[in-house]
């Protein structure tokens, strides 16, 4: 097994075994995804065109929660910082984090938005559009909120900083995220928002693990 | 030449070189601003269409131009405390963030009282205004990550980083947020100012330009002579600063 999969693994591994983490997020996201219908009114055509919004601003948030504890065991524990001093690919061992975060914390949130679709009431073709966006756009989540999570380790009050450093620099993908559901509900094409949002990813994925590993290291060297 | 340049890298250097340029600096800048204020707010001819609340200008332009500049200014130390190691780049860009934050507050501030006799309101989601505000809120969460980071040092370094990733997503922020407003407005909306200006307007914009930027360069060299003075504070050379103006207030 390569060194990267070995760190995926046990990052999977790790997040999998405290359930809580697992599912608070995910109940975090519903109840705000529920709040919405109670500020808005229940109309269900106002709900259809809102329910996109609300799914993509719920996941946003219940992300900002999640980040926290990428790096915080690691950081309490120690290892973290064994981890920096003797891995020769630091950056490699972000990206797998990321990995391992997205693959725990937002494919389950994906999941759960498929289900708020059916209660917003969301036309097939929106529901769509909002699943392959989320898959798109969601990366780019967990690699920039590693970012954000590197920064603020150790830091009391975190989840308070973090939303404030993370949401500015989500802003593009909630965007492009919302305009293609918008576009879906309307019938048009929705191809460059999804090229828009794989840009992004990709943006992300290749400059999100250096930043992280030099924001780990300006923390604890 | 890069003898000097590293020699100047240096904050003790860097300490003589500030406290010897603040003083003209300001001096000019305030010269500039004398002459800029007087030549835009009563030479100056009127706009035809906007009459006197064209204005405004005069302190609104400049004032957005030094909110970006500053996150320059802040990324490019950031990115010399980072890259080659230079304890002077932190001190600049822990220097230039609360300046470049209220710079970027009087730029939207003075939008908005521009934009109400003109546009009837005092904020639109204009892409321009848009991304003002969320630059502001870059500034916010670098100078959040300051003071919740109890050592200055690490808080700097952290910075560094951040300030690094701000400059790369700033552009994408950016147009997102055009593309977004495109879309989602009416095309209805003005923007601000023709494409050219007619010469005796520009004249006194461009004195103003000056004026704020020295005054901006100005605030920054005292800010980071205060700053240098915290890093260094257990450096033998800021002792006898200090011990020495102890000292002759001490006789006075």
């Amino acid at each position: 097994m390569t060194p990267a999969l070995a760190i995926l693994r046990r990052e999977c591994l790790r997040l999998l075994r405290r359930s809580s983490q697992l599912v608070q997020p995910l109940i975090f996201f519903s109840l705000i995804a529920i709040l919405f219908p109670f500020a808005l009114g229940q109309q269900t055509e106002l709900l259809r065109q809102t329910g996109p919004a609300a799914v993509w601003l719920s996941v946003l948030l219940a992300t900002t929660l999640s980040l926290e504890d990428i790096f915080r065991s690691d950081f309490e524990d120690g290892s973290l910082e064994q981890c920096i001093i003797t891995l020769d690919a630091l950056p490699l061992a972000c990206a797998m984090k990321s990995l391992a975060h997205w693959l725990t914390c937002l494919v389950p949130l994906i999941g759960m938005a498929l289900l708020m679709s059916f209660v917003y009431d969301l036309t097939p073709d929106a529901r769509r559009a909002l699943i392959s966006a989320l898959l798109l756009g969601t990366p780019v989540f967990s690699l920039v909120g590693t970012v954000a999570s590197a920064l603020t380790v150790g830091v009391r009050g975190g989840a308070l900083l973090m939303a404030l450093l993370i949401l500015p620099l989500y802003i593009p993908v909630l965007i492009f995220g919302a305009s293609a559901v918008h576009h879906a509900t309307l019938g048009l094409p929705t191809l460059g928002e999804h090229y828009f949002l794989a840009g992004l990813a990709v943006l992300a994925a290749t400059l999100a693990p250096f930043a992280t590993a030099a924001g780990l290291r300006a923390r604890l060297s | 030449m890069f003898k000097t340049l590293h020699k100047y890298a240096s904050p003790m250097h860097f300490f003589a070189l500030a406290r010897a340029l603040t003083p003209w600096l300001f001096g000019i800048s305030l010269v500039l601003f004398g002459v800029g204020l007087v030549w835009g707010l009563f030479l100056a001819p009127a706009d035809y269409q906007q009459g006197e609340s064209f204005r405004i200008i005069y302190v609104h332009v400049p004032s957005a131009w030094l909110s970006m500049f500053a996150y320059l200014v802040m990324a490019g130390g950031g990115a010399l405390s980072l890259v080659w190691k230079i304890k002077l780049g932190d001190v600049i860009a822990r220097a230039a963030a609360p300046l470049g934050a209220s710079f970027t507050a009087l730029a939207l501030v003075t939008g908005a009282l521009w934009g109400k006799p003109m546009w009837g309101t005092w904020w639109v989601w204009d892409a321009r205004l848009t991304s003002e505000l969320l630059l502001l809120f870059l500034y916010l969460g670098y100078l959040a990550l300051q003071s919740a980071i109890e050592d200055r040092r690490a808080a700097a370094r952290a910075g560094a980083v951040l300030a690094v990733v701000g400059i790369v997503n700033i552009p994408i922020i950016h147009y997102s947020v055009v593309w977004w407003s495109t879309l989602h407005q009416p095309a209805t909306i003005t923007k601000m100012g023709a494409p050219t200006m007619a010469t005796s307007m520009l004249i006194p914009l461009l004195i103003m330009a000056f004026a704020f930027q020295l005054f901006f360069l100005a605030l920054l060299l005292v800010r980071a002579r205060c700053e240098i003075l915290e890093f260094e504070q257990r450096a033998q050379w800021v002792k006898t600063l200090l011990g020495a103006s102890d000292q002759s207030r001490g006789t006075r």
